[in-house]
């Protein structure tokens, strides 16, 4: 019985993800959207893929990073340049790119993770914050990558012409880090996040978690980098900053920290409602910041706690 | 000669923009050591103390020591409205919850004065008008001189005021135990409130001296200089007053070194290096206590 539930639920999933890019793709073919909303096909996957991959540090390491915008940025710039520079076909060159992409900014995942181990909460949050202005200043002053007036010229590769490409890759992004959560790994960082010192009592190993979860994510980031890129074709180093992370931080937070569903929901209207509310756009940040804050004051107040145990009354109810 | 002469002078420009991280830092440590929490939102309380004296003085046209004492009150008012709508809900939810909403407040403050006062900078003239002093060939600024004036009487009445005052062993006592302190008749929340205030005062005059040093204002304005001295901070020893004060001068004397002698680019990148290593190296920083933590 609980086997079928769970194929059951696989193939509602399926489902979904089918019907979603049938009804994309037939939205492309006969131009049922505007040019407008066409453009924003793409960013929607990579900020899925960057709010689905930041969950993974956020919602189930249970840490706050505020460079996750600086992954994707090493990922960006190192999947452009690899696919401007290699001389092979094109489909290849974005391949490889891609890899590259994510490879780098895994690595710099473990340079950024293995010192900050130690550190949490606060500390870290700082440090990453840290590491997120010292890449935007290093890729302002280096020469291979432009410079402030940035890195043009790179391959349309992953426009919305190339939806099937992006939209396999976003699937991947979520597939893998949904099951990564449901594993044993999976579990080991959720007991990080519930109670470290009990995790490690239990004999967890805190540290290789750690840079375990960090690694992964920042690999995630670095792809969504490169598919960023490919959309695009321009980077600055501008694109990457503070704002940025915290946009992304903004959809995870309102997906309700550590639900994937929900950072992807929140990911897709975040990105689209401030391309439909065009007069509103100045106040998009504002809004953003009072959400970070609602958000957390509604989750620690006394009348949540009433919702919950009422939803859990008629749950019990129900049942009886 | 003129070799010393440039380090010495490189040594006071540091000693000038230490002093300034030094009393942003005290806000950073006051707060974390009395409400274990780090207050993101402290770097734009110097833009919002920045902008309010542009507004008094350079809007409303009040006397300038007038605009000075009203910037300080509506940082050290918006310093405990922050914390009593904000934080104090939160004091027994996790630390992930207090650091989010920490940088809400942060990024909200500073998206109101970009609605308000739009993003591009606004000059503003410097309100000290002091002249500067050359002594053995050693050119020393007006401002120089009144920003390390003002911050080290700030620093000693601050001292005085928490190791010899009745509200200043209250603070102590909170930030040793809290349940015990309520237990001897302290009022906890009153006690926070003070240091909130306290702290944003601080971030007030530090704000001021930092426009009238660099003559331009913008909503940002707070987040680096936040950032930095919550390094400052951080090298001192979090939690420590006296670190603090050191941690603020030892930073500023290495960013100026690092500007004059390294790379002007380069010189945020070595300050967050300094906190990477000091973290690594010694965590509790400087003056710091190490904490045990228990289950």
């Amino acid at each position: 019985m609980i086997a079928v539930k769970k194929y059951q639920k696989l193939l509602i999933n399926i489902g979904i993800a089918v019907v979603i890019y049938v009804l994309v793709m037939l939205a492309i073919q006969f131009g049922w959207v505007g040019r407008q909303l066409l453009s924003m096909i793409v960013p929607v996957c990579t900020n899925v893929m960057m709010a689905v991959s930041l969950c993974l540090i956020v919602g189930f390491l249970g840490e706050l990073t505020l460079g996750h915008a600086a992954f994707m940025s090493v990922g960006a710039y190192s999947g452009a340049l690899v696919s401007m520079n290699l001389p092979l076909p094109g489909w290849l060159s974005l391949a490889v790119g891609l890899v590259v992409g994510g490879v780098v900014a895994a690595l710099a995942g473990v340079i950024i993770g293995v010192p900050v181990l130690r550190l949490r909460g606060d500390y870290l949050a700082i440090v990453t914050l840290g590491f997120g202005e010292i890449i935007k200043s290093v890729f302002n002053t280096l020469g291979i990558t432009g410079g402030a007036s940035g890195l043009s010229g790179i391959p349309l590769m992953t426009s919305y012409r190339n939806f099937t490409l992006v939209f396999i890759l976003t699937l991947i992004v979520v597939v893998v880090v949904s099951n990564l959560v449901k594993s044993r790994q999976g579990r080991a960082i959720c007991a990080i996040r519930d109670n470290y010192i009990a995790a490690e009592a239990a004999g967890i190993k805190v540290s290789k978690y750690k840079v375990m979860a960090f690694v992964i994510s920042a690999f995630f980031a670095g792809v969504a980098g490169v598919v960023y890129a490919h959309n695009i074709s321009i980077l600055k180093p501008g694109n990457f900053d503070y704002n940025t992370s915290i946009e992304i931080l903004v959809m995870v937070v309102l997906g309700g920290m550590g639900s994937i569903r929900g950072s992807i929901i929140a990911a897709v209207i975040l990105t689209l409602l401030p391309e439909l509310l065009r007069g509103v756009a100045d106040y998009r940040m504002l809004v953003y910041s009072i959400v970070l804050i609602v958000m957390m004051l509604f989750n620690n107040s006394k009348f949540k706690e009433k919702l919950m145990a009422r939803r859990q009354a008629a749950k019990v109810s129900k049942e009886a | 000669m003129d070799l010393v002469i440039n380090i010495v002078e490189q040594l006071i420009n540091g000693l000038r923009t230490g002093s300034i991280y030094a009393l942003i830092a005290l806000g950073y440590t006051m707060v974390y050591g009395i409400a274990k929490m780090i207050n993101f939102a402290h770097g734009d309380i110097i833009m919002v103390g920045a902008y309010s004296l542009y507004v008094f003085y350079g809007i409303l046209g009040l006397p300038a020591a007038v605009a000075v004492i009203l910037s300080i009150i509506v940082c050290a008012v918006l310093g405990v409205v922050i914390e009593k709508v904000a934080y104090k809900p939160l004091r027994n939810a996790q630390p992930l919850a207090v650091l989010i909403t920490a940088i809400g407040v942060s990024f909200l403050l500073q998206n109101l004065a970009l609605l308000i006062f739009k993003a591009t900078p606004i000059p503003f003239g410097s309100i000290i008008r002091v002249p500067s002093v050359q002594i053995a060939g050693i050119h020393i600024s007006g401002i120089t001189i009144v920003t390390l004036v003002v911050t080290t009487i700030s620093m000693i009445l601050l001292t005085l005021f928490i190791n010899k005052t009745k509200a200043g062993r209250a603070m102590r006592a909170v930030s040793e135990d809290k349940g015990a302190a309520e237990l001897m008749g302290i009022s906890v929340n009153g006690t926070i409130s003070l240091t909130f205030a306290i702290g944003s005062a601080l971030a007030a005059v530090a704000g001021l001296l930092f426009i009238c040093q660099y003559e331009s204002l913008q909503p940002t304005l707070g987040a680096l200089p936040g950032i930095k001295a919550f390094v400052a901070a951080v090298l001192g020893g979090i939690g420590s007053v006296p670190g603090a004060m050191l941690g603020g001068i030892v930073l500023g004397i290495i960013e100026s070194l690092s500007k004059a002698y390294i790379s002007t680019q380069l010189s945020d990148a070595i300050v967050f290096g300094v906190l990477v290593v000091v973290l690594l190296v010694k965590p509790s920083g400087l003056l710091g206590k190490i904490r045990i933590e228990k289950v």
